[in-house]
């Protein structure tokens, strides 16, 4: 038994070691601004001075720290994981640079050497409609193609959101994630800082995807941005966020809020790679709104992260809308993936489809937490849900925790759950040809990933498929 | 003919399955360019024979040596047999979901040559083998064996044997669930892969394969034991005969 806990604690060492080879290197910085640990009125006060926000935001994140003070944590899901997380020993804000840049040219050399190992200008020059790169707490980096500007696509970081469109974001801020939703979500409304604000103008099918990527760099960082995004009527817009961080024996927090507002007949797909270090606890709130005949999809992929809590949600709130959910999670030593998937049918003839997919490996937990609600006036909708989870080795677990509450009987629900093993035949056959275990093993879990990959853009295919690799390699199990 | 070396050569092999011992002490040598045939009733040892040549982890070689062109086979894991030029065409093909038939060959062909084949080269051998084997365009994108019939799954065997190049390949009942026009096209397969310096051991129930690829030397498999061998002509006769009057021969002799 010590032999194991021995060889698996080498493993975790050598993972890490890759993960740090690639991702996990941090930068020593001098920050522009960093304020002391820990979380009270005072450091929302400070915040919010320094961003030069509206009396009514300012107002909003006072009254959001007195709802995150006032709930328990979660009494539900990894209740021993999230009660190690230690609110008094965190950074709540750091300003790395004193202002943001539209040129890479003039972004901080260490901090655009970090993006550059990312690889991430290079991804703008590509294929990117525009993009926007937050370093701890605020957005260094935002540009986006001047001829989606001039069609009228709004995309900033969300500071500048609320200073230049002030209108837009006082209407929508937090009418889809309310403060009183859950602990985190109040906490990043009072402390929330970067994240993306787009509209997009009605009609407009922007072709380009716009990206963020959010990178923590700091020991102890608690990251907390706050994105919305608002599609207006009959418009389409793809949104891609990618997020790493360094590895350190302390954890650090990532607590973001994400609304999305699908107008009639608009098209929102809102694509996650999150590639987390294992010390990092990820706990996230994304929902979507969708209106007649409208389209939200999110595509979540979660990998890495010590705990991460995340439920993509769509409000399905206007007759015709769609909602579709993949993810995909990846739960290795000593992570658990908590992902799932929410849909409210509050209208009727929506419909809506979930697929997840999760992997776990050595002693990774990986969970489904669903819930589809169909409202009683909300006939003819139609629903399937399907879990497919993955486990190699003896120890990995996964469980499956999915609720329908359906409210009348004119819907038609499809439900379908398997847990397989890579089985030894499988193994063999691919062996027999030539594959060593080790490849036939990663083959096995990229096929097993597929109806995932596929959806996603080239470029973040063959990344998401390097980092499987990478977690696969020399598997225990 | 003394002077040659045989290219695969097994002797005593034993197998157990389970704890139960299938095959009980076989032998056989294969010389280049020879096709060899094991026939044998179900349940004679001779699938099992052939998945614990390739290698198979439940199915244990207690007792023999094997050797593929001079290197040892029984220390190898699968891979590396495969690597060693062993071939087995499965009887029941697996399903890799979401791999397909193209990304899957290109993987094993980069196992075996320790290099990653040119794209345009691949595609072209790749669709080459595929119209040869009267293989649809489309399967390239299709999930490994995922849906495929049983005359696909076979099909789609010998292409991988096309495109590997084996220097032994064992194909265990590839002609089970072909009708005769998969099983011509199959057998045009394996005939177009022959050659003189490879070896072919077709592992069959039936004699109707042996129509279409002619075996050099013929075993009859009983209970784990190779109990007769000889030419084509006796393929013919168990085909006339079936195999009672052997398992009868077998134990007149025992008796005696």
């Amino acid at each position: 038994m010590a032999d194991s806990a021995k060889q698996k604690h080498e493993k975790l060492a050598s993972l890490n070691a890759d993960y740090a080879a690639k991702y996990g290197f941090h930068d020593p910085v001098d920050y522009f601004h960093k304020g002391a640990k820990g979380i009270n009125h005072e450091v929302v006060e400070m915040i919010s001075r320094m961003k030069k926000e509206p009396k009514w935001m300012s107002e909003r994140r006072h009254e959001a720290l007195d709802i995150f003070f006032s709930k328990p944590i979660p009494l539900w899901g990894n209740t021993q994981l999230l009660n190690e997380i230690d609110f008094a020993n965190i950074y709540y804000f750091m300003k790395p640079v004193e202002e943001q840049s539209t040129d890479w040219a003039d972004v901080p050399e260490y901090i655009k050497k970090t993006f550059d190992r990312l690889g991430i200008p290079e991804a703008e020059k590509r294929f990117l409609g525009g993009l926007s790169a937050q370093y701890e707490s605020e957005v260094v980096y935002h540009s986006m193609r001047e001829d989606l500007k001039k069609q009228g696509v709004i995309f900033l970081d969300m500071d500048s959101g609320l200073r230049e469109q002030e209108e837009i974001v006082s209407k929508y801020f937090g009418t889809v994630v309310p403060s009183t939703d859950n602990k985190f979500a109040a906490l990043n409304t009072a402390v929330w800082s970067g994240g993306s604000f787009i509209y997009v103008p009605p009609g407009l099918d922007v072709k380009v995807p716009l990206q963020a990527y959010f990178r923590i760099n700091a020991e102890n960082m608690g990251q907390f941005e706050r994105t919305l995004i608002i599609a207006d009527k009959g418009s389409r817009v793809h949104y891609i966020e990618g997020c790493t961080a360094p590895i350190y024996s302390t954890n650090s927090l990532h607590s973001a809020v994400v609304e999305v507002i699908a107008l009639e007949d608009a098209y929102i797909r809102y694509t996650t790679i999150q590639n987390w270090a294992r010390n990092i606890f990820n706990l996230v709130t994304k929902r979507a709104s969708a209106y007649r005949n409208a389209t939200v999809e999110w595509v979540d992929g979660n990998i890495g992260s010590r705990l991460s809590m995340k439920y993509p949600c769509i409000q399905l709130l206007g007759e015709g809308a769609k909602a579709e959910i993949l993810s995909v999670a990846f739960a290795g030593i000593d992570q658990h993936q908590d992902a799932g998937a929410k849909v409210i049918h509050a209208a009727s003839s929506t419909s809506s489809r979930i697929t997840s997919k999760s992997i776990s490996k050595d002693n990774g937990r990986a969970s489904y937490r669903g819930l589809v609600k169909i409202y009683k006036n909300a006939v003819n909708c139609k629903v399937s849900v399907e879990c497919d989870a993955l486990l190699i080795g003896e120890e990995a677990r996964s469980d499956t925790y999915p609720t329908m509450e359906i409210d009348n009987d004119q819907v038609k629900v499809e439900h379908e759950a398997r847990v397989s093993k890579v089985a030894e035949e499988q193994l063999f056959y691919l062996t027999s040809r030539g594959l060593s275990e080790d490849e036939a093993r990663l083959l096995i879990v990229n096929g097993f990933m597929e109806p995932f990959t596929k959806e996603l853009p080239m470029e973040y295919a063959v990344e998401l498929n390097r980092l499987i690799e990478l977690e696969m390699e020399g598997s225990i199990g | 003919m003394a002077d040659k070396k045989p290219l695969f050569e097994f002797k005593e092999i034993h197998v157990e399955v389970e704890g139960k011992e299938v095959v009980r002490g076989v032998s056989m040598q294969i010389f280049p360019g020879e096709i060899h045939a094991i026939m044998g009733p179900n349940g004679s040892g001779k699938s099992s024979l052939s998945n614990a040549l390739m290698g198979h982890p439940d199915y244990a070689i207690t007792k023999g040596t094997a050797s593929l062109d001079g290197q040892s086979l029984l220390e190898m894991s699968a891979d590396e047999r495969s690597l060693a030029g062993l071939f087995l065409a499965f009887q029941y093909p697996l399903a890799i979901p979401g791999v397909t038939v193209a990304n899957f060959m290109r993987t094993a062909l980069k196992s075996h040559r320790g290099k990653e084949a040119d794209m345009s080269d691949f595609r072209k051998l790749f669709l080459k083998e595929m119209e040869a084997l009267s293989i649809d365009r489309a399967f390239a994108t299709r999930y490994l064996n995922e849906g495929f019939s049983g005359g696909e799954k076979k099909r789609v065997e010998i292409l991988q044997m096309s495109m590997l190049k084996p220097k032994i390949a064992l194909l265990d009942e590839t002609d089970s669930g072909l009708d005769i026009d998969a099983l011509k096209t199959v057998s045009d397969g394996i005939n177009r892969f022959h050659n003189d310096t490879n070896g072919i051991l077709l592992v069959t129930h039936y004699q109707r394969l042996l129509n279409y690829v002619k075996p050099h030397h013929v075993h009859v498999m009983i209970h784990g034991k190779f109990v007769k061998a000889g030419g084509p002509e006796l393929a013919l006769q168990l085909e006339e005969k079936g195999y009672d009057w052997i398992e009868q021969e077998t134990r007149d002799k025992v008796e005696a």
